[in-house]
């Protein structure tokens, strides 16, 4: 479970991603990249961050209306919390198994859609909560612990 | 070897980055996955691939991979051309296929950024 940080984040940040929108998708990555790597985060929490955004990413643009990226950072711990207006997810555990996917054919051809999106934000990450209502949308919280 | 030895051993074109002939290309992936290429390339790896859309730059940005290999004669579109010169990702096409290309690259003395998967992953 994710604890509710006890300090006031040194940066916070909001981002918006449109569902569709496949030409500017990786583009709130990219900055959210950039922000870490002005700030001084290790490589390691860098490249941790950009994967797991990506690929969140890429699940907004992907299944979603749209999606708000919310980051904030603090000296201990880096949070990101996405919260997306779409179809929301059925079944979260069938969702977390590699392999499982409900992508379109124009989603596989691009490269993606083969049920590894969620396994792979979690394994990059050191916290991941999903929460779902079906018909309204997803809220993914995610959380890098940047001294550990 | 060097991107340059690359290109010549591959008869490749360079698309994007010309100036950065001189870069020496340590290990490689490959795969038309990008989750798979996300989940398993490495920092300053070289990517081999069939995918040509801007993600695949993207993808090679966020992992700031060495640059990307288009096999089977592939070249991606104008917006990806752009985005890997923005974003000075260096890319190449060559028309051997991805066995071929992995082949002669690995003969060249070019090796895996990993061997295999771990076993948790492999049973799934």
């Amino acid at each position: 479970m994710i604890e509710q940080r006890n300090e006031e984040p040194l940066l916070e940040q909001e981002f918006t991603v449109e569902g569709g929108d496949f030409i500017h998708a990786g583009e709130v990555s990219s900055k959210i990249k950039k922000i870490l790597k002005e700030i001084g985060a290790s490589q390691e929490v860098v490249r941790r961050a950009a994967i797991a955004t990506y690929e969140a990413e890429m699940n907004v643009v992907c299944y979603a209306k749209r999606g708000d990226f919310h980051l904030a950072i603090t000296p201990e711990r880096l949070e990101i919390v996405i919260q997306d207006e779409g179809q929301g997810i059925e079944d979260i555990d069938l969702a977390m198994k590699e392999g499982f996917s409900t992508a379109s054919e124009e989603i596989r051809e691009m490269g993606f859609g083969a049920g590894m999106g969620l396994p792979n934000i979690k394994k990059n990450v050191d916290d991941l909560l999903i929460t779902s209502v079906v018909g309204e949308g997803t809220k993914v919280t995610m959380l890098i612990l940047t001294k550990r | 070897m060097t991107l340059r030895e690359m290109k010549d051993l591959l008869g490749a074109e360079v698309l994007v980055g010309s100036e950065c002939m001189d870069v020496e290309v340590r290990d490689a992936f490959a795969a038309d996955l990008l989750s798979d290429v996300l989940a398993f390339a490495k920092e300053g790896t070289l990517l081999i691939t069939g995918i040509t859309n801007p993600q695949v730059i993207r993808t090679a940005e966020m992992l700031e991979l060495i640059g990307i290999v288009f096999v089977r004669g592939k070249k991606p579109d104008e917006d990806a051309i752009k985005l890997a010169q923005i974003k000075k990702v260096p890319l190449l096409s060559t028309r051997y296929i991805m066995f071929e290309t992995c082949g002669r690259l690995f003969r060249n003395g070019l090796v895996g950024c990993i061997e295999r998967v771990e076993d948790d992953r492999a049973e799934e």
